[in-house]
């Protein structure tokens, strides 16, 4: 390749970004339009990554090579497969639509606003495209920065609180893998190259240790039960685009996490914690989904559901099975789509009624008629309902589960009960019943809201009747990663802790 | 594939979509598209019928759906014997009730809303019986449950009717739990969810088992009481049949389709359709019968008390379902769907009837202000009757048949539930034509009790509703002619259609016992309608004494068994109770919040106290410096 497709996919909305300061603060509908117009380029950049890309193969595909510190043998190495092809796309896409329903919404440093938003995008991307680990580390803290501050300075009431917790919570993650990452370096050949990092005999003691480090940091990010409690708190107080990117995007960076580096560097640990991780996943999914019952604001509801439908994705992935991961990728981007999308309704709602309070609303169906049908779709595909993209995750995570543990299937299908009693009972209350006095007279959504939200509509038909188009970049990068992780040759010993040989 | 085929289903869905999109515009024309696409639908639906009746069984992939490793999923229909029959009742009763609804729903809000909603249900019902493997059969079913979700939810503003729509999905998702276990049960079987790789190789799942809490299940046994979880939320049978009744809150035409029809039926199909796998497990066969022969009691008691008509009717459907699977049960699946078949028309026209006295009585439901309408409204009187002599199994009309088929078949099988079946079977027949005719008195003959204002509006209702209500009546009696047994000189010509698909058993009884189990039903048919004249034509006085008398049952009865209290005690508040005490207060801001908060807080708290030691005192200093100094010295003489 002779452009370096993702440096600039990384580097582009960083520049765009930036470039906004060059405009007077002023002129907020123009900072807005080249907001969105640079995200909408960065959007259709992704395009050819897409369509270029070759889904018949597992090797790293429009790689960049540069030497950055030598010293160390660190590099500025960059490459996707199909494992992370399909978050650029979906990473460019929350971003146009977290510009889109900020329009009106943001009103205090508005440039501020924008340019943390599109480096936020830049640096998300790097973590989706590095292949050396130290860059990836880079990305993955630079991300925090911007993300910080559109909690703390255009928050919520609480939202000190919740960023100092957000922050302290991923930091104490984050440096545990930092510690990981350098143990890493040192036994594994003095190199941070995620390739020649995977396949190399570390002893199993090792494993395990570095098995926890990276664990702390991607466990929190997901969240996984029981390190969930920061969530709640940050998508509460979180601007609506905020809330649409933590959900969106950014939550799913603890289980690519644990795709790049736990399964294919750690396989005899993570074999060696299958269990653990299914328990915590399977105690996700019921405790998320019970403990939404009992929520009386709306984010914090839809934020105890991300626990929930997080769960699924890391039962997925741990199922270690074809299916199981393909659903668990599939998931992360289906809740991308579906939670992001109802943070993006939330937030045209809370837009008019400024209240949280789930028991303030009532009767919306009959004011808001478009709205109410759009809120549905995303209901229906948060309850995995068939033709949704939600049925298709969730489905090949079950039988993933299933063929894994099938006990884990059982408990985490109860999920699919407790999530249509969660979900339709909110719908209730905030559509259905008699309307409540101060519901009435709001106005029905606008085009660019109705535009914010068709493209999810689409994705979730799209997914929910044509997944394949989807799963077709999964199988081959899945089928080797499994290879990886099932260590081709040891396969069978594995699950016997006394069997594996010393190195 | 022909096209005319791909247009059964994909007519409604593209009727749905515009008139969603469009109708509001269309006003009071937003009916036209739907009933088009409808009957065309019907048009269609009878080619297939016909082609399937000349030996042409399609069974076609569309594209695929999901594939993922072994897996692959398919798009694609499956149209044989069974296939057909369901298509006729689906797309012929839901013409009918759409014709309906143009005089039913005429001026209310959301007019066509309604009418897309009815087109989103026939097109998911339709996918549902057509499709050729099981999770499009599922794709259908969760449709269903959502037009009907959509359906009964209609008059949303009422909160009875948005908590029914919610009640009705959620209780079918635990059916749904045991659903879907057993699709991974079977792929993991058969690495196949298209019904003609499974049943092809059925036998393989002969004598095998599975380990289930340390003991050895029978793995045919799991998958047939797994797929049978769904069928026991989907058709409303013991213990998921809860949300039936309270789905009458959704306006009447949706009754009659949805909850009475077609929908409900789905889990009588669902047995029919995985026969193969059931007919490997007596075990599952037997509770299959006995579950249906309670619920048929069950639902026929509660239904001898009710005062809204359409809860009588609602559980009269319970009931009626109930005996489609003890068909299913005894391996009479061709019984099975020709009562589907049959109760589908006279079902039908009751609630179509009920709804006609509805709209006469100005949106009353309540029985005990009804009366002596029999006047007003002569073709909804004369059609009612039909219905009502039809479901009370009297000889020549469409129920008799297919009701003596099934207690025939359950009196003549093997399986040991078989003779309780009948014996409960045929006192329910008795029970169902007490009530079905304690309400027919009671609405159409003795003295009007309700307001002046009601009596003087009180008409007949339109054409366009009485319409479909004679032709359904031409259905609830002719239905069952279509199987006329071989002892009153038929040719069963029913069973022998659907044999290729459902089988048909062997009938060990002799001509003399089938007679006289004819003879038996017809009685208790008679002496129910006989016992209903006397105590609310002849005595009017007596129910009323009767209930003085037996207060306590008839307690019990007017509140259904208090199931939905038990319910409610014993499931919902415990888990909103856990919910909000357990999980919320104890463990998430208790326990987690409290380690999470409390390590900050507690380095806080001890920099705070280490902050004293340099508190710039020399003093202090100096005494810091001589007591380490102490302590160094002690841990090297310590090590010599």
């Amino acid at each position: 390749m002779s452009i370096p497709l993702l440096s600039t996919l990384i580097f582009f909305p960083v520049l765009g970004g930036l470039s906004l300061l060059i405009v007077p603060r002023q002129q907020i509908a123009t900072i807005r339009l080249m907001a969105l117009l640079i995200s909408l380029i960065e959007f259709l950049l992704c395009l050819p990554a897409l369509l270029l890309f070759d889904k018949t193969t597992y090797l790293m595909q429009f790689q960049e090579h540069h030497p950055w510190i030598k010293a160390l043998n660190i590099n500025y190495a960059l490459g996707i497969d199909g494992i992370s092809v399909l978050f650029l796309l979906l990473t460019a896409l929350i971003i146009v639509l977290s510009i889109l329903v900020s329009w009106e919404s943001i009103t205090h440093k508005v440039q501020e606003f924008f340019v943390a938003l599109l480096v936020l995008e830049g640096a998300m991307m790097g973590v989706f495209c590095a292949t050396d680990f130290f860059l990836f580390y880079i990305f993955w803290e630079a991300m925090l920065i911007p993300m910080f501050l559109i909690i703390g300075v255009w928050g919520g009431p609480k939202r000190i609180y919740a960023t100092v917790k957000f922050f302290l919570y991923t930091l104490v993650g984050s440096l545990l893998m930092l510690v990981g990452i350098i143990l890493l370096y040192q036994n594994g050949g003095h190199t941070f190259d995620i390739l020649q990092l995977a396949g190399q005999p570390y002893s199993l003691k090792l494993q395990l240790i570095l098995f926890w480090a990276f664990f702390a940091a991607f466990a929190v990010k997901v969240p996984m039960w029981p390190v969930h409690t920061w969530l709640p708190d940050a998508h509460t107080e979180a601007p609506a685009a905020g809330s649409v990117i933590l959900a969106g995007v950014l939550i799913k960076m603890g289980a690519y996490g644990f795709l790049r580096f736990s399964l294919p560097i750690l396989p005899d640990a993570t074999q060696q914690m299958l269990l653990p991780m299914l328990i915590l996943s399977v105690i996700a999914i019921v405790y998320g989904a019970i403990i939404c019952l009992a929520q009386t604001d709306l984010k914090r509801l839809i934020a105890y559901s991300s626990v929930s439908h997080m769960g699924f994705v890391t039962l997925g992935l741990f199922a270690l099975n074809q299916r199981g991961l393909e659903g668990g990728i599939l998931q992360m981007i289906n809740h991308g789509v579906v939670t992001g999308a109802l943070f993006l309704a939330i937030g045209m709602i809370y837009e008019r009624t400024h209240t949280r309070e789930i028991v303030a609303y009532g009767g919306l169906a009959s004011t808001m008629p478009v709205f109410a049908g759009f809120f549905l779709l995303f209901t229906l595909a948060a309850v995995g309902l068939p033709g949704t993209n939600g049925f298709i995750g969730e489905f090949l995570i079950l039988l993933g589960g299933f063929e894994r543990l099938p006990w884990t299937a059982v408990i985490a299908a109860s999920g699919l009960i407790l999530g249509a009693w969660y979900m339709l009972w909110l719908y209730q209350r905030i559509f259905f019943n008699e309307i409540k006095e101060s519901m009435r007279g709001l106005v029905e959504l606008n085009l660019r809201e109705i535009l914010t939200l068709l493209p999810m509509v689409l994705l979730i038909f799209w997914i929910g009747l044509y997944p394949n188009a989807l799963l077709g970049f999964l199988h081959v990068s899945v089928g080797h990663l499994l290879d990886q992780v099932n260590g081709v040759g040891l396969a069978g010993t594995l699950l016997v802790p006394g069997l594996i040989p010393p190195p | 594939m022909p096209a005319s085929l791909l247009a059964i289903p994909l007519l409604p869905l593209a009727s749905f979509v515009l008139t969603l999109l469009l109708g509001k515009r269309w006003g009071t024309r937003a009916h036209w598209l739907p009933i088009i696409t409808v009957l065309i639908s019907f048009g269609c639906a009878l080619a297939a019928f016909f082609r399937v009746r000349s030996g042409e069984i399609i069974n076609q992939d569309i594209y695929i759906w999901i594939q993922s490793g072994n897996l692959t999923v398919s798009f694609g229909f499956l149209v044989d014997q069974l296939t057909a029959v369901m298509l006729i009742v689906v797309t012929s009763i839901s013409a009918l009730v759409h014709i309906y609804s143009v005089g039913y729903m005429k001026g209310e809000d959301g007019y066509y809303r309604f009418f897309a909603y009815l087109s989103l249900f026939t097109f998911s019902m339709l996918m549902l019986v057509l499709g050729n493997n099981f999770l499009q059969l599922f794709f259908g079913w969760e449709a269903v449950g959502l037009s009907s979700y959509l359906l009964i939810g209609f008059y949303y503003e009422k909160k009875s009717a948005a908590d029914a729509g919610k009640k009705a999905f959620i209780v079918n998702r635990f059916g749904d739990f045991g659903f879907i276990l057993g699709l991974f049960l079977i792929f993991t079987q058969f690495g196949s969810l298209h019904y003609q790789e499974v049943f092809s190789r059925v036998g393989a799942l002969d004598g095998q088992t599975i380990s289930l809490f340390g003991s050895q299940i029978n793995l045919a046994t799991m998958i047939a009481l797994l797929l049978f979880c769904g069928a026991i939320g989907k058709s409303a049978q013991i213990p998921l049949h809860i949300w039936l009744p309270d789905a009458m809150e959704g306006p009447t035409p949706v009754s009659a389709l949805i909850h009475a029809a077609t929908m409900v039926t789905a889990g009588v199909f669902l047995v029919a359709r995985c026969n193969p796998i059931f007919a490997l497990s007596p075990f599952a066969l037997n509770l299959i019968t006995v579950l249906g022969a309670v619920t048929a009691l069950f639902a026929a008691t509660i239904a001898l008390v009710q005062t809204d008509i359409k809860r009588v009717v609602a559980y009269s459907t319970v009931s009626q379902l109930a005996y489609m699977f003890i068909g299913c049960g005894v391996g009479a699946y061709s019984a099975g769907i020709f009562h589907l078949f049959t109760h589908a028309f006279f079902k039908a026209l009751l609630f179509l009837g009920c709804g006609s006295v509805i709209l006469g009585m100005h949106h009353e439901q309540d029985v005990r202000s009804m009366g002596g309408l029999k006047p007003y409204m002569p073709i909804t009187y004369w059609t009612f009757l039909l219905a009502s002599l039809s479901i009370s199994g009297v000889p020549g009309l469409a129920g008799f048949f297919s009701k003596d088929e099934i207690l025939l078949m359950a009196f003549n099988t093997e399986l040991g539930a078989g003779k309780f079946a009948w014996a409960i079977g045929t006192l329910v027949a008795f029970m169902t034509a007490f009530y079905s005719f304690r309400l027919f008195f009671l609405i159409f003959h003795g003295e009007f009790r309700g307001t002046d204002h009601q009596r003087h509006h009180l008409q007949e209702s339109p054409l366009v509703v009485t319409g479909p209500l004679m032709l359904l009546a031409v259905g609830a009696v002719t239905a069952g002619w279509f199987g006329i047994p071989a002892i009153l000189g038929g040719d069963n010509h029913w069973a022998h259609f659907l044999e290729p698909v459902l089988g048909h058993p062997h009938i060990h009884v002799s001509g003399t016992v089938e007679a006289l189990l004819m003879g038996g039903s017809i009685l208790a048919g008679v002496c129910g309608i006989a016992l209903a004249f006397y105590m609310y034509r002849l005595k009017p006085h007596l129910p009323t004494l009767l209930a003085e008398r037996m207060a306590f049952v008839h307690r019990l009865l007017s509140n259904k068994y208090y199931i939905d209290e038990l319910y409610n005690n014993v499931l919902i508040q415990p888990t909103l109770a856990f919910s909000r005490r357990v999980l919320l207060r104890i463990v998430d801001i208790g326990c987690i919040e409290g380690v999470v908060n409390g390590i900050p807080r507690s380095i806080g708290v001890l920099s705070e106290k280490m902050r004293r030691i340099q508190d710039g005192q020399v003093s202090h200093y100096l005494a810091w410096m001589g007591g380490g100094a102490l302590v160094l010295i002690v841990v090297l003489l310590a090590r010599i």
